[in-house]
């Protein structure tokens, strides 16, 4: 396939992609009744027994499942401080399955912060020494601010708090906040501190999300993180035939994640959003289930097969 | 190049995160789940 071929079908992926995010992200926040101006009215109906794989606000007025990072705090942060089997277990299922695929493909703040991205501005290349640790702050994230603070911590009323939502999330201000603020009067009048907090932290995330690529899944999703560990495990996995490979480095190049698939096809950075395996010349890259196997082992495993046979 | 796992190891996880899934379910968890996702999260808007 020639250079240009290869780049109308890597568009169209990319257009693809797109489609699916911003058709699940609509398909999601359905509610239409929650957008409708007066009282807040939000979904309440039983399908928000059940976590949307992406980060979804559930207090945005149209959401029709529920946020996997707030559900799994509401559940550490109950008064009988459940262990969160239920969203953990469910992640990881999703994880198992198709590790971060899903911020590629199913999570509406990510499709946000790659149309930033499109906005025609120099762009910034955080340099290794600053990218490399802040990419640890998601795990951070996860850890303290999602499982051992809404777990631990209880006020002198024995109430948790939902630590990641409350003074972190950009998400539920954007998707939450804003619009139930602007639908609401009532609400308008208790804006406080929290709020211009958090509306501040999501000034900040739009503003980085022009310059910088997918800024927040980098480095503070929660849910990316949990998700990554799942990526050296998980059933869908992407490989590299060692055989194709000539080490051009053109998939290292397109990867906007900074990843370089050909050291390390499955890393916990990587969305899956399969631009490397679109931009390979050499189509050595491809993605299916479990780790592969090269030309070569596959011969190899023929020969062995046919030796155990005669 | 790390080593990844063999298939065999995400076979042998995919049910203990369906048990884990299903232990939450039985402890009630889900109800816990669909109580805070009902009512609007005061915390989650920047309110609370």
């Amino acid at each position: 396939m020639d250079k240009n071929a290869r780049k109308i079908k890597a568009k169209k992926a990319a257009g693809l992609r797109k489609a699916v995010q911003a058709g699940w992200g609509i398909l999601s926040n359905a509610y239409i009744q929650g957008f409708l101006p007066g009282d807040p009215v939000i979904y309440q109906g039983n399908l928000k027994q059940v976590c949307v794989p992406g980060m979804n606000c559930y207090s945005c007025p149209g959401a029709l499942g529920s946020c996997p990072i707030g559900s799994m705090q509401a559940i550490f942060d109950s008064r009988n401080r459940g262990i969160g089997a239920y969203v953990i277990g469910y992640l990881a299922i999703i994880g198992l399955f198709v590790g971060r695929f899903i911020c590629a493909w199913l999570c509406l703040f990510g499709l946000l912060q790659e149309l930033l991205y499109k906005i025609p501005t120099p762009k910034l290349t955080v340099p290794e020494k600053i990218d490399r640790p802040l990419r640890y702050l998601k795990y951070l994230m996860l850890f303290v601010m999602v499982f051992l603070l809404p777990f631990f911590y209880r006020s002198q009323y024995g109430a948790g708090e939902p630590f990641f939502c409350k003074y972190i999330c950009p998400v539920g201000t954007l998707e939450g906040g804003i619009p139930l603020v602007l639908l609401n009067s009532m609400m308008r009048g208790a804006l406080g501190w929290l709020f211009r907090w958090k509306f501040l932290l999501l000034i900040l995330c739009v503003a980085a999300s022009v310059f910088i690529y997918r800024p927040f899944c980098k480095y503070i999703c929660p849910l990316g993180a949990f998700y990554g560990l799942f990526q050296k495990v998980s059933l869908i996995r992407m490989r590299v035939d060692r055989e194709k490979c000539v080490d051009c480095g053109i998939c290292a190049g397109t990867c906007r994640m900074n990843v370089d698939p050909r050291r390390m096809p499955n890393s916990n950075e990587c969305i899956r959003c399969r631009a490397c395996i679109h931009a390979c010349p050499m189509q050595a890259l491809s993605m299916g289930i479990g780790p592969g196997q090269t030309q070569m082992q596959r011969q190899a495993g023929q020969a062995a097969k046919d030796v155990k046979e005669q | 190049m790390k080593r990844e796992a063999p298939l065999k190891v995400t076979i042998a996880l995919i049910p203990l995160a369906m048990a884990l899934c299903v232990l939450g379910i039985c402890r009630g968890e889900v109800a816990t789940v669909l109580a805070k996702a009902i009512n609007i999260c005061m915390e989650c808007i920047g309110l609370g």
